[in-house]
């Protein structure tokens, strides 16, 4: 079975802050990793390699800086890495890049794809699906658990109730939770292998695209402006011991008719 | 594509088990307001099976016309059943706006729509507004809640947005509007119905939605274990409509469930009132609380940024507060 | 000698930070204070190769390098000094001298499963009455057929009674002195081989550090480890490249210090601001930082020559000298910017502290380093 997991190398956004004089985000210093939902399909991805011998290869779409990203996904334990990378794919909405993705993945072998349900940096979750789309392939999101048997998923899907038990033929797409599991640590020995293997890179031209479709031009929303929020202004504080507290919370209480 | 072609407020009205979801209902009060502006109609598209009979109720919350498509294959919610279904009525009806509401269904659907229609879809919005120019601006936060985002779909029709669960207004409900039902018989491709539902499982957790609950007691890391929480459910106990809620780290850490979590990955909520014990406040969660009525902070860390956002702050150890709180509370409640 | 790391280095560090943040401090407060063995992380550890890392894919290790082990032993020890010198002693004290002077039954028979973690390794050297004097060896070892005969005790060593494999040094030949020292591998569990009293300890607490009693223990004659008359050299040798190990220990205890100093120094206020807005306090701390990056340095300097099959021997000694005592000046700072609470349990820097007076002792104590850095000096 061949496994195309999809990752996507983004900041630490629980590190990002806000400069409090400009209102503008500190970006640097704030560390890269992948992004957490990726990192759950990826051990997902390893965890069917490891029962029933599956090819894993991952893909992201980035700059050359994701190198290194690709290169922990190898020591996790996938077997191939591609870097999709072109400056033509600037300025790409979820629909161009979804549609990038999809023509690199039209040049690959896959019986499964997986992608994290969303990254932390956009938040959107629409690249998956919309790449599903581009496909053809039926989906699956929010996935916390897959048990697979001779071409048929059963997948566990999250719902706001509980769960939805699906059953999906491969060729397929999931998009899987961070939650779904807890991913394996690299081992040293990946680690000197990771750097040993090549990742390779996929440029536009080498995919199965149209050109017009891609970056910007390909791109039917435009961020017209981003702002840092406004902030509420603080109430009091007080610095107290825990009987003090009390007393201040209950009398603030009844004089919000809360009690 | 001609974009003067394509007129009308679209909303998506989820239903779940023949119950129309809140959300569609913010989404109708919304949309209400947007095609004021636009001088269009609002128009609610209702898939499923038996559901024309909830028709009027869409009509008393806000819409001019609902779009009932009553179909078995309908009943429950199945990516390719509703993409089909959906993407035959933009494509009959022309709408210049389609709202989805940001639920596990809607953030499934829109994006497979999105890119059949081939349009924008912005995620998760916050805001709407109307351009001077009759365009849709969509507000959205991104970098986990640190930055606030406005995206425009200019060039292509319909704009789409999946907006946010609990925050946008309801219309209040209005027995005497009138409006239009209209049936629509789509089209099945059935031979792309891949997907086969076995189970649908709800789970009783035994409490309420969180962003239902009037008093939110909410932990972080500052509560640190199980332990800490048994404290925060005895405080919460004591209300009559609370529950305990908490902060992502909590979650990741492995201990609270997903579906109590508050903030950007989380949920939304506007309790009335809301303690934040021992939660430090990153933006992504502030995002998540900040409109409650009434927010009581208690933190160690005098400069915790959740005091930036509280209306009660207390500098203290919460586990000396609590448990105090919570018996002095429960006494002056007993008193009434 | 490059002053960066490579990109290989970046993401190991990178894993081993999120195991030891993840796995190991969660369990730091409670191994100290149970004086207990964290057995599981052993074995988490094992899983993803941490107990063989820089010993040859072909023995069954990881490939990686000194370099990446010093960096596993200092990133352990930030936050769990315990869990950082179990690794320590069972990869330089125990799997290195067999790959070095084992033949290659012996490297075939210990060093894949030791690397695998499935086994946990130790070093016995030091008696009653030889510590520094290492020479003043009084376990003998008699050769009986095809058999040595093992008689004595040795103290205080690290992961004994966990250990399944112990290199241990006895006099084969008392008038040669330390010529007549050899050294042996002996597998937990050999009839007459017992493990004795625990020692209850200031610090690294987790660890286990016991007594070895051999009474009449018969092992293989093919359990001699390098040529008899060689345990001297052998252990001498092996205490070099443990100096290491134990001065990443020392660099890693440092470094947590300091990071759960500057944490709380934002965080306490005193006299209205936080104790870090005096610039007393900001100062001292650049003082600390400045010698923990030395001291990471020389730890990187002597991991770079051994892995270069350069002499290390002095670079060990100067990193193990200069790391324990900047631990030792840290720590007591750290506890100090805690004040009454530093002296407490409620924050780990009281038990960093503790543990950092150790890495001034064993392996050679800091008088031992001084007296080989000096020996180097006026040879």
């Amino acid at each position: 079975m061949n496994i195309v997991v999809c990752i996507k190398q983004v900041p630490n956004t629980n590190e990002i802050k806000i400069n409090p004089e400009t209102g503008t985000l500190i970006r640097d210093g704030v560390p890269s990793i992948m992004n957490p939902d990726d990192k759950g399909g990826l051990e997902m991805a390893l965890r069917l390699k490891d029962q029933y011998g599956a090819h894993v290869t991952v893909i992201t779409m980035g700059p050359p800086q994701a190198d290194i990203m690709l290169r922990e996904a190898l020591a996790m334990g996938a077997d191939r890495a591609i870097l999709l990378t072109d400056r033509k794919f600037a300025g790409a909405d979820t629909l161009a890049t979804s549609y990038a993705l999809a023509g690199a993945l039209k040049t690959l072998d896959y019986d499964l794809i997986i992608a994290g349900r969303q990254a932390i940096d956009g938040d959107t979750a629409q690249v998956a699906p919309e790449m599903a789309e581009h496909l053809g392939l039926p989906q699956v999101s929010y996935t916390v658990d897959l048990k697979y048997n001779n071409g048929l998923c059963t997948v566990k899907k999250e719902t706001e109730e509980g769960y939805q038990i699906l059953e999906v033929p491969t060729p397929c797409v999931l998009t899987v939770l961070a939650t779904a599991n807890k991913p394996r640590y690299m081992s040293v020995k990946g680690i000197m292998e990771a750097f040993d293997k090549e990742v390779e890179i996929l440029t536009a031209d080498q995919i199965d695209v149209d050109p017009a479709r891609l970056g910007l031009k390909g791109s039917p929303t435009r961020v017209k402006k981003s702002f840092t929020k406004p902030q509420k202004s603080p109430g009091q504080v007080y610095e107290v011991d825990a009987e003090e507290a009390v007393g201040i919370i209950i009398s603030k209480l009844k004089e919000k008719f809360i009690i | 594509m001609e974009k003067t072609d394509y007129k009308n407020v679209f909303v998506f009205a989820e239903q779940r088990d023949g119950v129309i979801q809140s959300v569609a209902l913010e989404l109708l009060g919304k949309a209400h307001e947007l095609a004021g502006v636009l001088n269009e109609k609002v128009v609610a598209v209702l898939p499923g099976h038996n559901i024309t009979k909830h028709a009027q109720m869409l009509i008393e919350h806000g819409a001019d016309d609902v779009i009932c498509i009553d179909e078995p294959e309908l009943k429950d919610y199945l990516t390719e059943q509703y993409a089909q279904t959906i993407c035959q009525v933009v494509e009959k009806f022309k709408p210049s706006i389609l709202m989805i509401g940001a639920t596990t269904i809607g953030r499934d659907l829109g994006p497979r729509l999105a890119a059949r229609l081939t349009t924008g879809l912005t995620a998760d919005c916050t805001r709407l507004e109307i351009s001077e120019e009759g365009e849709l601006m969509m507000t959205r936060p991104a970098f986990g809640g640190n930055l606030m985002a406005t995206i425009m779909c200019t060039e292509h029709r319909p704009q789409m947005s999946t907006v946010r669960p609990g925050v946008m207004q309801k219309m209040p409900r209005d027995p005497n509007r009138q409006g239009n039902v209209i049936a629509f018989k789509p089209t099945f491709d059935k031979s792309k119905f891949l997907v086969r539902m076995v189970e649908n499982v709800k789970v009783d957790k035994g409490k309420v939605d969180i962003t239902d609950a009037k008093v939110l007691v909410s932990g972080g890391r500052g509560v640190g274990c199980k332990e800490g929480f048994e404290k925060l459910q005895a405080l919460a106990n004591v209300f009559p409509n609370a529950e305990v809620s908490s902060s992502r780290a909590m979650v990741d850490a492995g201990i609270i469930d997903h579906d109590r979590q508050v903030g950007q990955t989380g949920k939304t909520v506007r309790p009335d009132l809301y303690f934040a014990l021992g939660i430090s406040g990153a933006i992504q969660h502030l995002a998540g609380m900040e409109e409650s009525d009434f927010i009581i902070a208690v933190n160690k860390d005098k400069f915790a940024p959740i005091f930036s956002v509280a209306d009660l702050g207390i500098v203290c150890d919460l586990n000396k507060v609590v448990p105090l709180l919570t018996a002095r509370l429960a006494s002056e409640i007993e008193k009434k | 000698m490059d002053f960066g790391i490579s990109k290989r280095e970046e993401l190991f560090l990178q894993m081993i930070r999120e195991f030891a943040e993840n796995e190991v401090k969660p369990l730091a407060a409670e191994v100290d204070e149970q004086e207990r063995f964290p057995m599981e992380t052993v074995e988490k550890m094992a899983k993803i190769g941490i107990m063989g890392i820089p010993v040859p894919v072909e023995y069954g290790g990881q490939g990686g390098t000194n370099q990446m082990y010093s960096m596993a032993v200092e990133e352990l020890s930030r936050v769990c000094a315990t869990t950082g010198v179990i690794v320590s002693a069972h990869t330089s004290l125990c799997i290195n001298p067999i790959l070095e002077y084992g033949t290659e039954e012996q490297k075939m028979k210990y060093v894949p499963k030791l690397a695998a973690g499935e086994w946990i390794g130790a070093f016995g050297l030091t008696e009653p009455n030889a510590g520094t004097d290492a020479a003043m060896q009084q376990t003998t070892a008699v050769l009986d057929g095809d058999e040595w005969v093992l008689n004595g005790t040795k103290i205080f060593i690290t992961n004994a009674g966990y250990a399944h494999v112990y290199v241990v040094m006895a006099m084969t030949n008392k008038e040669l002195g330390t010529k007549g020292i050899s050294a042996f591998i002996v597998e937990k569990g050999t009839p007459g081989f017992s493990i004795g009293k625990k020692e209850k300890k200031m610090g690294i607490r987790g660890s286990a550090t016991c007594e070895l009693i051999f009474e009449n223990c018969r092992i293989p004659k093919e359990n001699l480890l390098g040529e008899q008359g060689k345990g001297f050299k052998i252990a001498m040798n092996t205490l070099n490249g443990g100096r290491i190990g134990i001065a990443a220990q020392a660099l890693g205890i440092a470094q947590g210090a300091l990071d759960e100093t500057v944490k709380y120094v934002k965080e306490r206020k005193q006299f209205g601001k936080p104790i870090g807005a005096f610039q007393n306090t900001q100062f001292q701390l650049a003082n600390l930082d400045a010698k923990i990056q030395a001291a990471r340095l020389l730890v990187r300097e002597a991991s770079y020559n051994k892995d270069m099959h350069k002499p290390y021997a002095v670079e060990a000694a100067r990193c193990k000298l200069f790391a324990a005592e900047t631990a030792m000046e840290v720590t007591t700072k750290a506890v100090q910017f805690h004040g009454g609470y530093g002296y407490t349990r409620e924050y780990p820097v009281e038990r960093m502290m503790r543990d950092a007076k150790i890495t001034e002792i064993y392996e050679g104590t800091s008088e031992v380093q001084r007296m080989v850095i000096a020996g180097n000096l006026f040879k």
